[in-house]
């Protein structure tokens, strides 16, 4: 658990979450953000009661004898558990499992500041990015929703300073420039709901704000 | 506790200790039962603590109906709504040792459950999880802490149960999965504050009681 987190995660997102429609990218965003910070773990258990009390008030359906039989037969059946992956170093256990147990594969994009892409598909990205301090933070193109939680290091930008657990919302409407803070290299885990557009990286390496 | 039996072997502190922690346990627990503490906490407990299979058979008559309705309304072929129902209720018993009723209700853990299941299963994809917190394996539950939970949510069922038909509809829509997350709106007017709070000191109590076991 870290301690002074200011930014939070929005309510819409943790019902969301809770309720299993958030796409892949946000909900590791999210699950990495609770195992850092109880405020939101109270939070999401709270949404949580609230499931389960639609749950318990909700429209019962016939189970079959079968089923019932055959679940309490089961209940000896040996079963493997699978094994959770905890935090390593600043990688929280969600991160972890995403990175199958393994240390970030880093890229290099130039300027000292590297990316790993944890998933990139037809629902959103997500990726760790490493930002020598005082660097500009990659943007992601802000086509929809954009969150990035630092996970080590900090960085500030319009709108405020970022530190460990911090969560950055930012929609289309936001325009910023992230930079890293003095001290610890920043690490982020960010996603996004745009595609992200390698191609543009290049040329753009000598603006002081870059975007992907 | 463990000054004076310093000087004597380590295994006898160990077991002088576990002996403490077991005789206090069963304390609490008188305590538990005494108190008003809801029916499916009881057999969840029971299930957790003594893997008793008529406790898991009575939670398994009340919530496998429920959750057949919830997952129904998933539009998975009915085979495999079932196939989700056995598979919910089966990790309710494989986990039962992660259930602590100062932070979670039955019903509120079988509904977490329940959406991680559903969607590892229709939709293929693990679900990413926040990281457990392990519960100290002795623990000694506050019986007044969880029926201050069970009660907050009982305020919570009247406060669900006195939404307009088309109010209700959208809440359970929006627990059920059914809504994106641009179309929840940020508040859902369902009293969370006090519940919230309650879990903030189930979660606080539980980091005391792992800090002082990790003591040497
Ligand atoms: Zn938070």
């Amino acid at each position: 658990m870290t301690t002074g987190i200011t930014h939070h995660i929005p309510e819409n997102l943790i019902i969301a979450y809770a309720s299993g429609a958030l796409p892949r990218p946000f909900a590791l965003v999210v699950a990495a953000h609770v195992s850092m910070c109880d405020e939101c773990r109270a939070r999401l258990t709270a949404q949580e009661t609230a499931g389960g009390a639609i749950l318990d008030t909700a429209e019962t359906s016939a189970i079959s004898d079968d089923l019932r039989a055959r679940v309490l037969q089961a209940l000896d059946d040996p079963i493997v558990l699978p094994e959770r992956k905890t935090r390593r170093g600043p990688y929280p256990g969600p991160v972890m499992e995403a990175l199958k147990g393994q240390p970030p594969r880093w890229k290099s994009l130039g300027l000292g500041t590297r990316q790993c892409i944890i998933e990139h598909g037809r629902a959103g990205s997500v990726r760790l990015l490493s930002i020598p301090a005082g660097q500009a933070v990659p943007d992601h193109g802000h086509n929809g929703l954009e969150l990035t939680l630092v996970l080590q290091g900090a960085f500030k930008d319009e709108t405020g300073y970022f530190g460990p657990g911090d969560l950055e919302v930012a929609d289309s409407d936001l325009e910023h420039t992230p930079v890293a803070d003095e001290g610890e290299t920043c690490i982020c885990l960010a996603a996004t709901d745009a595609s992200l557009r390698f191609n543009t990286l290049v040329p753009r390496l000598l603006q002081p704000l870059f975007r992907i | 506790m463990f000054t004076e039996t310093r000087d004597t072997g380590l295994a006898d502190t160990a077991s002088a200790a576990t002996l403490i922690i077991k005789r206090s346990v069963a304390k609490k627990r008188a305590q538990v039962s005494d108190n008003e503490i809801s029916e499916q906490t009881q057999w969840m407990l029971a299930v957790r603590d003594n893997r008793d299979r008529a406790a898991f058979a009575r939670l398994f008559d009340y919530f496998a109906p429920r959750l057949k309705g919830v997952v129904a309304r998933s539009g998975a072929p009915s085979a495999q709504v079932e196939d989700i129902v056995q598979d919910v209720m089966l990790t309710v018993w494989h986990k039962a040792a992660q259930f602590d009723p100062e932070r979670a209700q039955v019903s509120s853990w079988i509904y977490q459950i329940a959406r991680n299941r559903q969607i590892d299963i229709l939709r293929r994809e693990n679900r990413p999880l926040p990281e457990e917190l392990k519960r100290p394996e002795e623990a000694s539950q506050d019986a007044s802490q969880i029926v201050a939970l069970e009660q907050e949510t009982a305020q919570l069922k009247k406060a669900l149960a006195r939404l307009k038909p088309a109010q209700r509809e959208m809440v359970e829509r929006a627990y059920l999965g059914e809504l994106s997350h641009s179309d929840i709106q940020a508040e859902t007017g369902l009293p969370l504050g006090t519940i919230k709070s309650r879990i903030r000191l189930g979660l606080e109590r539980l980091r005391h009681e792992l800090k002082e076991m990790g003591k040497p």
